[in-house]
């Protein structure tokens, strides 16, 4: 058990024994340490103006993450690297490229969301060499900006590379910085809290196992994505918080030949292109999850633990056929991911429980596999409706197997089993798709709120469907606005 | 501390001699004056400042209920919380308690026995750290009973129709007959949604107590002198013991004219009765469900027009959701009215608001003031003319612009009377017709669309026609301040606000021209009530008009010391002394800036000035709805193209082309930068932003994870801004420039109708589709639905 929090603050080791286990890192920046460059905009995560980058072993190589630090608990950077916007600028005064190009594009107007866009914008510099377009709008996706329109900041994004030598940059001591995280990393619990409160963030699953049988009124923390909010918006006050991210074997990806077993302390970004490489319509929907810094923080376990009837994820593994694998002490269990929602805000996790890993089969041969996001904002929103389809043909053209599955429909991620069953077995033609949305129609009673009606829902619910079939009966129909439209065609 | 301006500062006492001209003259491309301060996190906004010890947090209880009578309110647990300091409500308030900004004591600071809306304050409580001041705040139990609430303008207008401000009516002509007249009439309504500012820094206030009762506020406000005079009448203080000062703003876009007021007076409350400086910072929920935002109108409308679609009369009503008190509703109903022509002629009219009282937050300034909706309302005319007759939208739209020659043509009166002897719309629609290759697009859309399933395309070409100056004649006055020191570095203080938009800058390249000083010699101040005294609020994109005169004038005064000196001391005629390039030539001695300004100072010259600016020629007389209220007239248009998922109702845009005016700019790449991002904020006004409240009046869109603004790929996938050239401003303004904070706002209309002409691709262009806005993509959908449904029980031609 270790009982001090280890961590860099640029060059600078802080070792921290109290610290509140639900401090985030912008109140630590801003009211502990007085670094004001950083600014709280939402405190939800939304609109990025408290970005920061933190560097984190991935193996053993140093990898660099734009995060929300309104959202993140201090003690999860653990064993991490913290660069804030005050660390850019060379002690001589030179500014650095990114903020070099920030000038010079005239990127910043009112200023306030701007050290979010640089920080953003230093973590693309740091991890990739000109990007694209759509590269650079995704990296941007979570960082509003109320003044510029955007224009200007996307042409410092392209224009940063011009300015300077990156191989000679501030941060290009990367070997050394991973030394030094390496030197920092150790097989202990991590135990750290003031006040009788305690964070709680073991190293192994063991570890993990038992300490959730021995706290079993813990709050279970992976990226924080979601119980950050409770603390920020509802105040809550929580008493031990166990963090699943030190945990470095719930943050791989095993291919056991038909299917990856994904851990569930994986976040989307690093699960992102091994899901897309089966399910490439998956991956663009995990492109559209939250944006570049929750998905840094969110991990699709917790995505689905904390279950959520409009989190992206489970409709498509559902789809996919997926399977969650839960775990309490040394027992395992797996069930179907469809049977883990039970109801709202009730999922089939016993006390002392948790989602070890998500199993996602691997595509078969004729599968078919298609998800669709709707919602006001095509980035960094919540889904109104997501829907989700596996459809496999026989050759006869006739529908072989289908599975159909929404978010934002119902209480829970759910099936559309009317709609499955009128499918299944007939020619897959659009008089048997319009069968199929008056089916869909029926399988759910979606609500109504600030999202959408629920009358737009049970819509676009259905019209997701004939969609899909243009889509797999026209490849030369054009269907899609965002992201890669030649996964239309595929 | 980094240097203001440049880095490095150029050293004041002996400047290179620059090659052809100085270093931030007016009309040049000059990056923003916090730039590199804005990057490194260097910039300080109010939550920057080192906080006084012993600060106290403060944090508001809000009504829950949106009409209702408080019964009781037990607050013992709020002041028994940890950390709790004190508790303040009505009965602290030492002066009036009122922060409402028209003088009509309809705005409480605190509510006593009845709360109008949802999330209004109750109380505050002051406490050692803001978070135990929020957490103290839930604690108070208050015992409500509920009274009937109207929260939509439908109730409003079906009950007694209370009004919280007297309505305005402007007419020209007679518009029944002219109706009456017309060989086509049609009619219709219009709904168009609010909008929530989301300034990225949120409200904000300091106060630190002085003596003799005196306080120092810093605040993200707009309006620094409403502040002042807001805080002495709460406080019961003269304004003379208020100090106000802003540095700059995180983005005020209207929400911080008047709503700052609220956040102000309560900390100078606590600090006056604590005798300790106070900070208050909502969250940013809070923020959305305390501060009042665009107000949502629906506005019924009748044209008459003829057969080449020109139009003959129109008669239009403006219901405007006002919310529980006056605040701005008033004038910006007002302004709704004085755009309700946008470009167009009208021979006859007439346009009544009706500024509907509702159990909402009050509704207050936001970027173009009321005008944006009613230029919305008069594109939906066109649209609903070029549909009946089957016509092109911008064929209709260029048949009925203002004339250009007020003197010949007839088509210059406006329905308050003003006669328009600026119109360059003709000219320049035509430059971005054919820029943008509008014919050729609508050809290819249309090929586009007779072949595409599930896109359809869209495309619209929409003009801005927008008037500069305050409605409130007084307004449009300001004052600034300018000292020069001995070692030739200047100081500029006036009282416009930096929010982003470039002021500052602006402003320093106009003194920096009449010195003809490099602008890095000149260092902008925080705007403060201390420097220049009773200013107007940085508003109605005045900003740079009205301080940039006033500091011209000021340094004017200090120059005519400075070559009266030099002519005398030296024995030259004053037309001997010239400024050039941080040189003063005297006859044939050649000095530079900072040694004229020392002999100037050791012949006891002052070499401090203030300086003052009022708009000339206009006056309005409301009772009469005639006048004069705009100086003149600032112009744009753009063109749209949109592609709509027609199963979905998504879409994208896809490109805009867009010409503005700015008259000779003075800094083309601000002017552009306010081009770019006032297009981008119309347009997620009329798209994906979304304010919904639920039946009990609560507000449940109150964050960036419910509330929409566009991101950064919603911006147009090809965005092509031009600056219209050669077209100084007519008016005498400063160097001959125009205001450009609220015009481009408007531009964002192109893209609301460009939806709309794909929606009507989908029944052949001969219905008008009718899309409101904001045109979420469930609207869109809708709107299609509804379209197929008219077009189905429609026969067709």
């Amino acid at each position: 058990m270790r009982q001090r929090l280890r961590f860099y603050l640029g060059d600078e080791l802080r070792e921290i024994d109290a610290v509140d286990p639900t401090l985030t890192v912008l109140d630590w920046l801003r009211l502990s340490e007085r670094r004001v460059g950083t600014k709280e905009g939402c405190a939800e995560g939304d609109c990025g103006a408290c970005t920061v980058v933190v560097g984190r072993l991935d193996g053993d190589t140093l990898r660099y993450e734009a995060v929300n630090a309104c959202i993140r608990f201090l003690a999860t950077l653990d064993g991490c690297r913290l660069l804030t916007v005050e660390h850019l600028k060379a002690p001589d005064g030179t500014l650095h490229p990114v903020q070099q190009a920030m000038v010079d594009c005239h990127g910043s107007q009112c200023g306030f969301c701007t050290p979010g866009f640089v920080m953003s914008l230093l973590a693309l510099y740091l991890n990739e060499d000109r990007p694209d377009g759509q590269r650079i709008d995704d990296a941007l996706a979570g960082n509003l900006c109320r003044c510029t329109g955007y224009e200007p900041i996307v042409r410092a994004a392209h224009a940063m590379y011009e300015i300077g030598d990156k191989t000679s940059d501030r941060f290009a001591d990367r070997a050394a910085v991973a030394d030094k995280l390496k030197a920092l990393r150790d097989e202990d619990i991590l135990s750290v809290g003031s006040a009788g409160r305690r964070f709680l963030a073991p190293a192994t699953v063991p570890q993990l196992a038992q300490l959730l049988l021995d706290n079993p009124g813990a709050t279970i923390v992976a990226g924080a994505t979601d119980v950050g909010l409770w603390v920020t918006k509802f105040q809550r006050v929580l008493a031990t918080v166990v963090y699943t991210g030190r945990v470095r074997d719930l943050r791989r990806i095993e291919d056991r030949g038909d299917a990856l077993v994904i851990g569930a302390g994986v976040t989307y970004s690093d699960a992102a292109e091994r899901i897309a490489a089966l399910y490439p319509d998956f991956g663009e929907l995990i492109r559209r999850i939250g944006a570049e810094q929750v998905r840094n923080m969110g991990t699709i376990g917790g995505n689905i633990a904390n279950g959520s009837p409009i989190g992206d994820t489970p409709p498509a593994l559902i789809a996919c056929a997926a399977t969650l694998r839960l775990r309490r002490g040394e027992e395992t269990r797996e069930l179907p991911l469809e049977e883990f929602f039970l109801e709202y805000g009730k999922q089939d996790r016993r006390e002392g429980e948790f989602v070890e890993a998500v199993i996602l089969p691997k595509p078969g041969a004729g599968e078919r596999f298609r998800a669709y996001k709707i919602a006001k904002r095509f980035d960094q929103d919540i889904s109104a409706v997501c829907g989700a389809f596996r459809l496999t043909l026989d050759g006869e053209g006739r529908v072989a197997d289908i599975r159909i599955a929404f978010g934002g429909m119902a209480g829970t991620p759910k099936r559309a089993a009317g709609a499955e069953a009128v499918l299944l077995g007939r020619h897959w033609t659009e008089e048997t798709v319009r069968l199929g949305m008056e089916a869909l129609t029926g399988d759910y009673a979606p609500l109504s709120d600030w999202r959408a009606s629920a009358a737009y829902r049970s819509t676009v619910a259905a019209n997701l469907l004939m969609k899909l079939y243009v889509e797999t009966s026209d490849p030369a129909a054009e269907t899609r606005l965002v992201g890669d439209r030649r996964l239309a065609h595929a | 501390m980094a240097p203001d301006i440049t880095t490095p500062i150029a050293p004041a006492a002996a400047p290179e001699r620059s090659p052809d001209r100085i270093q931030g003259a007016v009309h040049d491309s000059r990056r923003h004056e916090s730039a590199h301060k804005h990057v490194s996190g260097e910039a300080v906004y109010v939550d920057d400042i080192a906080e006084p010890a012993g600060l106290l947090h403060v944090y508001l209880g809000l009504s829950s209920r949106a009409h209702a009578r408080i019964r009781a309110i037990d607050l013992s647990p709020v002041r028994q919380a940890p950390g709790v300091v004190a508790v303040f409500t009505a009965e602290d308030v030492p002066g009036v308690n009122d922060i409402g900004c028209m003088g009509k004591h309809d705005e409480p600071l605190f509510a006593s026995s009845l709360v109008e809306h949802v999330g209004q304050p109750i109380f505050a409580v002051a406490a050692e750290t803001r978070d135990q001041a929020r957490r103290a705040a839930k604690l108070a139990v208050v015992e409500y009973e509920d009274l009937p609430a109207i929260l939509t303008i439908a109730a409003a207008r079906d009950g007694e129709r209370t009004l919280v401000t007297p309505p305005m009516n402007l007419r020209v002509g007679d518009a029944d007959a002219a109706l009456a007249a017309a060989p086509h009439r049609l009619e219709g309504r219009l709904a168009i949604g609010g909008q929530e500012h989301f300034y990225l820094e949120s409200q904000i206030a300091m106060a630190v107590p002085g003596e003799d009762g005196e306080v120092l506020i810093h605040v993200s406000t707009q309006h620094p002198t409403e502040v002042q005079h807001i805080v002495a009448h709460v406080l019961d203080l003269p304004s003379a013991a208020v100090t106000v000062e802003v540095r700059r703003m995180g983005g005020g876009f209207g929400g911080k004219e008047t709503q700052s007021n609220l956040f102000a007076a309560c900390t100078a409350l606590v600090a006056g009765r604590t005798g300790r400086a106070a900070k208050l910072r909502p969250d940013r929920d809070d923020d959305f469900q305390i501060t009042g935002k665009r107000h949502d109108f629906e506005i019924d409308y009748r044209v008459g027009f003829d057969d080449s679609g020109l139009i003959q009369g129109v008669d239009m009503l403006f219901a405007a959701r006002a919310g529980y008190a006056a605040d701005l509703s008033g004038p910006v109903t007002d302004r709704a009215l004085f755009h309700a022509d946008n470009g167009y002629f009208y021979p006859a009219a007439r346009l009544q608001s009706l500024p509907l009282k509702t159990n909402t937050v009050s509704n207050t300034a936001f970027r173009g003031f009321g005008g944006p909706q009613g230029m919305v309302a008069a594109e939906r005319v066109i649209d609903e003319i070029a549909y009946a007759l089957g016509k092109d939208p911008l064929e209709i739209r260029k048949r009925n612009f203002y004339g250009s020659d007020p003197g010949t043509d007839g088509r210059s009166l406006t329905p308050y009377h003003q006669t328009v002897t600026d119109n360059i719309l003709p000219e320049l629609v035509a430059q971005l017709e054919e820029s943008s290759g509008y014919w050729t697009r609508r050809e290819e859309i249309r090929a586009f669309n007779a072949n595409s399933r599930i896109l359809r395309k869209g495309l619209a070409l929409t003009p801005v026609k927008f008037g500069i100056s305050f409605t409130a004649s007084h307004y449009n006055q300001a004052g600034a301040l300018v000292h020069v020191y001995t070692d030739g570095s200047i100081q500029l203080n006036h009282g416009g606000i930096e929010m982003g938009q470039g002021l500052y800058t602006k402003v320093a390249q106009v003194v920096a021209e009449e010195f003809q000083v490099d602008i890095a010699t000149i260092r902008p101040t925080a705007t403060n009530t201390g420097k220049v005294p009773n200013t107007s609020a940085t508003a109605a994109s005045s900003g740079s008009d009205l301080n940039g005169k006033a500091a011209q004038a000021a340094a004017r005064t200090i120059k005519e010391r400075l070559v009266a000196f030099a002519a005398e001391n030296w024995g030259v005629a004053p037309d001997a002394v010239r400024f050039e390039r941080n040189r003063v030539l005297v006859g044939d001695r050649d000095m530079s800036f900072a040694d004229l300004v020392r002999a100037a100072y050791m012949a006891r010259v002052q070499l401090s000035a203030n300086g003052f600016y009022k708009t000339p020629k206009i006056h309005w007389d409301r009772a009469a709805g005639r006048g004069t209220p705009f100086y003149y007239f600032a112009y744009g248009a753009a063109c749209a193209e949109v592609t709509v998922d027609t199963l979905t109702g998504e879409y994208v845009v896809d490109r805009v082309d867009i010409l503005h005016d700015c008259g000779r700019s003075l800094n083309p790449v601000i002017d552009k930068g306010q081009i770019e991002g006032g297009f981008v904020q119309g347009m997620g006004w009329l798209t994906m932003e979304e304010l919904w409240w639920d039946g009990q009046g609560r507000l449940r869109t109150h964050a960036p994870s419910t509330y929409k603004i566009p991101a950064c790929s919603d911006r147009p996938r090809i965005f092509n801004v031009a600056l219209l050239e050669n077209a100084p401003n007519r008016e005498d303004t400063i160097f001959r420039s125009k205001a450009v904070g609220e015009p481009p706002f408007m531009l964002g209309m192109s893209v609301l109708h460009a939806l709309s002409d794909a929606v009507a691709s989908l029944a052949g262009h001969r219905l008008c589709p009718r899309l409101d806005a904001p045109a979420t993509p469930e609207r869109v959908l809708a709107c299609i639905a509804a379209l197929r449904e008219r077009e189905a029980a429609s026969p067709q031609p």
